[in-house]
């Protein structure tokens, strides 16, 4: 019988290594075959661009440089800019982040949702994700005008799925002994989730939707360029001019902006998960 | 009064609870002793519909609850508390939010969504709390107390529930000692106090001795013992066990010593522990 055990054990093994190995294989294959593609497909070829690589930012910083004390009077003419990015991003962030949580407490296999249920509602996400926020965005500044109104509703719409798939898999991960305990109470099934589920989850969900908040400043940046307003317009403009140190300046308060949400970020973690989990 | 009536529960081939069949005509503290994977768990889930059973009746007060479905199983689970041997608490919640929520069947859903419970209920669990020595810690977070003390907060969420009977799988199964004297000397209490039915799986013998009614032996899904603790000898304890002199000996002695004392300590008028007591000795010696 112990024989019996070790060959299956062994197999299994084997198999495990094979697909391994497989992968890993498969994983070079689309990375080299990738390169030589796009080293084909450009005009000036990989190696030879890489020493013009920065000449670019070079030139910006140049530019910022020789403006002095003036470039810090940058900043506060393109905060009201910044702002309705962050809050294009705010808003998309925390409406995606609601569909997201109801959508992922039904696609979690561990929660006793209705198995038919699960595999409908994980392709709602994966189309959720399919579509990248910019065309979103295009087709409904066609449909709705040019406003952040457009950009908050695309990117809301990718978070959603994105973040979806990452809270059922944090949902599938908890401990299930308190739901039981909750069942054995005679709690329905959203007494359960609201007390079993949720504070078990509360603080890998705050962790991945400031992960996605940051995400979501940066897309909402882009959508600028295609005329939802915002710090992208200021940024597609400003490049466009070629005014680098216009440029400079929009780059460096996106950079704060991300470090300041990384900073809120591990606050609030901490805050959650309680100081003495850290030490 | 309770009656069980050909309790089945099989898996596949695999009959875990076999027949199960007798009446609990007033509260009593039962305890249900077995060896590992004689269907005590499996029994007591089926109970409290933790998991449904295939054939058979459990009547009580005349409703047979095996039957029942959607909010009225809901309310019976309410009625039939469970306590488990890993407590089955909300390790991030603070410890009188865990015993309110032995009140979320009578509770709307809405509500708990937004965590609001009544003055009544606060003053319920604080006072459930008090009665098992807990009320200090109250806003403590349950994942930093002890096994003992997490055991007792899940029986006051238990009390909470206004029960009818009280379930315990295993509850001092992963405890010390002195925790599990005092886990099972609280639930002995409510059963006194509150003339409520507790039936308690339990792994140790000395335990069903001193503190039940009543012994329930179960071997491979069949009731095969069902007497006072007074009867439970320990040849009806090899035959429950289903093993020889020699291994039941020495796989009870352990937990013999170390509960006679407790019992000692706490009922010394209770007469037969001095002979449980010479029989555990002569089997480690």
């Amino acid at each position: 019988m112990v024989e019996v055990m070790r060959q299956e054990v062994l197999a299994l093994e084997g198999r495990r290594r094979l697909y391994t190995g497989l992968s890993l294989a498969l994983l070079l294959a689309v990375v080299l075959s990738g390169y030589s593609e796009a080293s084909a497909l450009n005009s000036g070829g990989f190696l030879q661009g890489l020493s013009k690589f920065f000449d670019y930012p070079a030139q910006i910083v140049m530019q910022a440089w020789d403006q002095g004390w003036a470039f810090w009077a940058l900043f506060p003419k393109f905060l009201p800019a910044l702002i309705e990015t962050l809050n294009i991003a705010a808003v998309a962030t925390l409406i995606g982040a609601v569909f997201a949580m109801i959508l992922s407490l039904l696609s979690s296999r561990n929660l006793e949702v209705p198995p038919a249920v699960i595999p409908v509602v994980r392709r709602i996400m994966d189309i959720m994700r399919a579509f990248p926020e910019l065309i979103i965005a295009l087709f409904l500044i066609f449909v709705l005008g040019a406003s952040p109104v457009p950009a908050a509703i695309a990117v809301a719409f990718h978070t959603s799925g994105a973040l979806g798939k990452l809270f059922s898999e944090v949902n599938e991960n908890i401990d299930v002994k308190p739901l039981e305990g909750l069942k054995a109470v005679g709690g329905n099934w959203l007494q359960r989730v609201r007390f079993g589920v949720i504070p078990q989850v509360l603080p890998n969900y705050s962790s991945y939707f400031l992960l996605r908040f940051e995400i979501n400043v940066r897309a909402s940046a882009i959508l600028g360029f295609v005329g939802a307003g915002g710090i992208g317009t200021e940024l597609s403009r400003a490049i466009g001019w070629g005014a680098g140190s216009e440029t400079a300046a929009l780059f460096l308060m996106l950079f704060l902006s991300i470090v300041a949400i990384d900073q809120l970020s591990s606050y609030l973690r901490r805050h959650f998960v309680g100081a003495d989990n850290f030490s | 009064m309770i009656e069980f009536k050909n309790v089945t529960k099989a898996f596949g081939n695999m009959v875990a609870v076999d027949s199960v069949t007798f009446t609990v005509d007033k509260p009593q503290m039962i305890g249900v002793i077995g060896r590992s994977g004689a269907g005590k768990s499996t029994f007591l889930r089926l109970f409290n519909r933790l998991t449904s059973a295939t054939s058979g009746q459990i009547l009580v007060e005349g409703t047979d609850v095996l039957s029942l479905k959607g909010n009225a199983k809901r309310r019976w689970q309410k009625d039939c508390a469970m306590i488990f041997q890993q407590f089955n608490l909300v390790p991030r919640l603070d410890v009188v939010t865990n015993v309110m929520l032995g009140r979320l069947n009578q509770q709307g859903t809405l509500r708990s969504m937004f965590k609001i419970f009544s003055q009544q209920d606060i003053d319920d669990a604080l006072a459930a709390l008090d009665r098992l020595g807990l009320a200090e810690r109250a806003l403590q977070r349950v994942e930093t107390m002890s096994g003992g003390q997490q055991q007792r907060v899940a029986i006051a969420r238990g009390l909470m529930q206004a029960p009818k009977i009280i379930l315990a799988d295993e509850p001092i199964a992963s405890l010390d000692p002195l925790s599990a004297e005092v886990v099972m000397g609280s639930l002995r209490e409510i059963h006194d106090r509150d003339g409520i039915t507790v039936m308690c799986n339990l792994h140790t013998l000395d335990t069903a001795r001193s503190y039940c009614d009543r012994v329930i032996g179960m071997s491979q899904g069949k009731v095969v013992f069902d007497g006072t603790a007074d009867e439970l000898t320990p040849e009806a304890a090899r035959e429950i066990y289903g093993a020889d002199e020699a291994l039941n000996e020495a796989v009870t002695s352990t937990s013999i010593s170390a509960g006679a004392s407790a019992r000692a300590k706490s009922d010394p008028s209770v007469p037969g522990h001095g002979a449980t007591v010479a029989e555990a000795n002569a089997a480690t010696a």
